[in-house]
C-alpha cells in the first residue's frame, strides 16, 4: 500500500537511493525565471553544458518585473536598473540554451506558479521544479513539485535530473464544509498556525478530507502554494474529475485519444486505501474562520475575530510584536491599514480577483489607503477585463495593473513604505517582505478587499451578510 | 570546492527562532546576475540602519562577533525562500557553519553544495552555544562532531553523500552527469509513458 507520493517517488527514480547515495530522481517540468537561473546559466557555460531537455522547459518573468503598463507595454523605461538587466539576461540565456521564454510583452506571460496551470502543462504525476519555494502550488494537480536553488537548477538544466532523498509522508486532514466567507486563504493559515513554520521541514504534505475535495483548483492552489510556509518543501493533493475538469481543453494538456490515456493513468495516482503517512493531523473545516496573521511569519495567525497571542518565552515573539507595533491582548479586528494587495502566486488567480471583486462592487476603498490588483498572469488580466472586474477595482479607487509577483516581494518597486500597515493576499509576513520596515498582514482576498472598504482590519462576512 | 575536514573557529549568536531567507539576506539584493560579493547585504535590515550606519546592539556588529565563523540561532534556520543568495551571503560574509537545533529543507540543500555546513545539534547542546556566543569550537566533519571548548563533543550527522562530496571536494554534478547512460536509458521508456 503506497501514498501518492511513493507512487510518484518511484516512478521517477533512475537509480533508487542507497545508504551512501541519494536517488536520481527525474524532472518532468522545468520551470525558470529571471531571479534564480543567471548564475546557474553561468555554471553551465563554465562547463561547457548544453540544456539536455529544453522541450522539458519554460521560461517566463515575474519577479522583477514592472506592473506599470507603460513600463511593460508603452515604451517608458524600467525605472529599477538592475531589475531591467535581470530581464535582460533571462532573454539572452533563454535564447542561447533554447529555450522557450514568455517575455515581458508575451501574452501568455505571469507569475511562474499561475502560468504552467492555465497552460495545462502542470499534470497529475509530473515531477515540477523551480527556483522558487512556492513550486509546490502545483502539487495541486497530484504532482510532486518542489523548490529548488540555483546549483539544483544547472543540475536539472544540465542532466533533467536532481540528487533527491526520499522526503517522509505527512496527511493533513481537513472535514466538513468551510462557513460561508472562509476561503482556502484561512484554511491553510489555519493549517500552518497548527504545524508551525518548521513542522513540515522533511516531509510532503498530502491535503485530504471532504473540505479539501470540494476545493476547486485555483483554491486547492492557494492550499498547497504554502506548504512551504510550514516548512514542506512540497505538498500535493489526489487527482479527481475536478482537477481532469480543470485541465481538459487547455493548450498543453494531452488532447484526443492522448487525453483518455492520461485520465485512465491519473486516475490510478491517488493513494491506496490505508496507506500509512510518517505523520497525520485532522482539523475542522466547519468551525474554522476568516484568518489573519498579526506576526512576522505566516505561523503567527488567528481568527480575525481573536486578539493579538500574550508574549510567551520565545524571544522571536516579543521581536514580531514589536516590529508590527501590536500589542499582547488587543484585538486584531479595526486595526488601521494603509496599503491592500490582492495578488501573488498564492491568491493572484481569478477566482481571487472575483472574491475581492464581491466585496468592492459598488464600495469606495477608505481614504488614504492604497488598493493594488495585480493579476497573477496575462491570461488572468485578459479574463479579469472581460467580466468587468477592473473597471469595479478602478471605480473602488484601486489600481489595476499588469501581472507579476510585484509587492508579495517587492523587486520590481511595487513597495510597502517602513512602517505602513499591509493586509496581503500574499504568502509572507516577513519582516521587510514588502518593503523596509512594511507590516504585512496575510489574509485572503475577501478579507483583505473588506479591509480595503473599512481602512481597517474587517472581518469579510460583515459584506457577505448584508 | 576546497576539502572540509575540519576547523577551529569561533561563535556568533543570533538567539530567534525561524530566522528566514528574507532576513538573512533581503529580496531587494536579489536583482544580481552574480554570486560574488553579497556578504555585505548579509542580515542587511537587522544590520543596518535605514540610514545605512551599523545597528551596534546587532550581535554581528559587536566587537567580539569580528571574525566569527560559525553562526549558531534559533530553531528552523533558512525557513522562507529557495535563494541560494542566502548560503552565497553567509559564506561571503566569512561563516563557515550554521548551528541550530532545525534547519530548513532548501536551505539546507543549498548549503551543502557551496561548502557551508548545516550542522543540527540537540536541544542543550543549542541552548548553551546560544547563551556562551564567542566560544571556539572544533568543527570535525571526519569524526561528524563538534567540540566545545571544556572538550564536550556533540555529534551531528551530515546526509552520507554530501558528506563525502564535502571532504573530497568534489561538487554533484560531476556524478550526476555520470549518471549520464542511465539517464537515456530511463528517458526512453519515460518519454513513451508519458509522465
Amino acid at each position: 500500500m503506497k501514498t501518492m507520493f511513493q507512487k510518484i517517488w518511484e516512478r521517477h527514480e533512475v537509480v533508487p537511493e542507497t545508504v551512501d547515495t541519494p536517488a536520481v530522481l527525474y524532472i518532468d517540468l522545468h520551470l525558470v525565471h529571471e531571479v534564480t537561473t543567471p548564475q546557474a546559466f553561468t555554471m553551465l557555460r563554465g562547463q561547457n553544458l548544453r540544456v539536455r531537455r529544453p522541450d522539458l522547459t519554460l521560461a517566463t518573468m515575474d519577479h522583477s518585473t514592472p506592473t506599470r503598463t507603460e513600463q511593460v507595454f508603452g515604451g517608458a523605461p524600467i525605472t529599477v536598473e538592475s531589475a531591467a538587466h535581470q530581464i535582460a539576461e533571462l532573454e539572452k540565456n533563454c535564447r542561447q540554451f533554447g529555450i522557450e521564454l514568455f517575455d515581458l510583452r508575451h501574452k501568455l506571460r505571469g507569475i511562474v506558479h499561475i502560468v504552467g496551470p492555465e497552460l495545462g502543462l502542470t499534470q497529475p504525476g509530473k515531477t515540477v521544479v523551480c527556483g522558487d519555494s512556492h513550486t509546490s502550488t502545483h502539487g495541486a494537480f497530484g504532482a510532486l513539485a518542489f523548490g529548488i536553488g540555483t546549483t539544483e537548477v544547472a543540475h536539472v538544466l544540465a542532466t533533467q535530473c536532481l540528487l533527491q532523498r526520499r522526503a517522509k509522508t505527512f496527511a493533513i486532514n481537513v472535514e466538513g464544509a468551510l462557513p460561508a466567507g472562509v476561503a482556502a486563504k484561512d484554511l491553510i493559515l489555519a493549517v500552518i498556525g497548527r504545524t508551525g513554520v518548521g513542522g513540515g521541514t522533511g516531509h510532503v504534505l498530502e491535503y485530504r478530507g471532504s473540505a479539501v475535495r470540494a476545493l476547486d483548483m485555483e483554491q486547492r492552489m492557494t492550499v498547497c502554494n504554502m506548504s512551504i510556509e510550514a516548512g514542506a518543501r512540497a505538498g500535493m493533493i489526489a487527482p479527481d474529475n475536478t482537477t481532469f475538469e480543470y485541465l481538459a481543453g487547455r493548450p498543453r494538456a494531452p488532447q484526443g485519444a492522448a487525453w483518455d490515456d492520461a485520465v485512465a493513468a491519473w486516475r490510478m495516482l491517488p493513494g491506496d486505501p490505508g496507506a500509512q503517512f510518517d505523520r497525520e493531523l485532522t482539523l475542522d473545516g466547519s468551525g474554522l474562520e476568516p484568518m489573519i496573521t498579526y506576526g512576522t511569519n505566516p505561523a503567527m495567525s488567528i481568527p480575525i475575530s481573536a486578539t493579538i497571542p500574550a508574549l510567551n518565552e520565545d524571544p522571536a515573539h516579543r521581536k514580531a510584536l514589536a516590529y508590527m507595533g501590536f500589542e499582547a491582548g488587543a484585538p486584531i479586528r479595526d486595526r488601521p491599514v494603509n496599503v491592500v494587495f490582492v495578488g501573488s502566486c498564492t491568491n493572484g488567480r481569478l477566482s481571487d480577483l472575483r472574491d475581492a471583486a464581491r466585496v468592492l462592487r459598488g464600495h469606495k476603498v477608505a481614504r488614504g489607503v492604497q488598493l493594488l490588483v495585480v493579476p497573477g498572469s496575462q491570461q488572468v488580466k485578459l479574463a479579469a477585463e472581460a467580466e468587468g472586474l477592473d473597471r469595479v477595482f478602478i471605480d473602488a479607487g484601486g489600481e489595476w495593473r499588469e501581472s507579476g509577483c510585484s509587492m508579495c516581494i517587492g523587486m520590481n518597486g511595487d513597495n510597502v513604505g517602513a512602517g505602513q500597515v499591509s493586509v496581503s493576499t500574499s504568502n509572507r509576513n516577513f519582516e521587510g517582505r514588502q518593503g523596509q520596515g512594511a507590516r504585512t498582514l496575510l489574509a485572503s482576498p475577501l478579507t483583505a478587499a473588506a479591509s480595503a472598504v473599512r481602512g481597517r482590519v474587517t472581518d469579510p462576512r460583515e459584506f457577505l451578510n448584508g | 570546492m576546497e576539502p572540509i575536514r575540519q576547523f577551529r573557529a569561533r561563535t556568533a549568536a543570533l538567539p530567534f527562532t525561524n530566522i528566514d531567507t528574507d532576513q538573512i539576506i533581503p529580496a531587494r539584493f536579489l536583482r544580481t546576475t552574480e554570486r560574488a560579493g553579497l556578504g555585505k547585504q548579509l542580515f542587511a535590515d537587522w544590520r543596518y540602519a535605514a540610514d545605512g550606519t551599523p545597528r551596534p546592539e546587532f550581535a554581528l556588529n559587536q566587537p567580539a562577533a569580528a571574525g566569527c565563523q560559525v553562526l549558531v540561532a534559533g530553531r528552523n534556520f533558512g525557513c522562507g525562500s529557495s535563494r541560494e543568495h542566502a548560503p552565497w551571503a553567509l559564506l561571503d560574509y566569512g561563516f563557515r557553519a550554521i548551528i541550530s537545533t532545525e534547519i530548513a529543507d532548501i536551505f539546507r540543500s543549498n548549503s551543502l553544495k557551496n561548502g557551508l555546513l548545516p550542522i543540527v545539534v540537540d536541544e542543550a547542546s543549542a541552548a548553551w552555544l546560544l547563551a556562551n556566543p564567542g566560544v571556539e569550537l572544533l568543527i570535525d566533519l571526519e569524526g561528524n562532531r563538534v567540540v566545545l571548548p571544556d572538550g564536550r563533543e556533540v555529534k551531528f550527522q551530515i546526509e552520507r553523500f554530501a558528506r563525502y562530496g564535502l571532504l573530497n571536494g568534489v561538487d554533484e554534478l560531476g556524478y550526476l552527469r555520470s549518471q549520464e547512460p542511465a539517464i537515456a536509458r530511463f528517458e526512453s521508456s519515460h518519454d513513451r509513458a508519458g509522465a
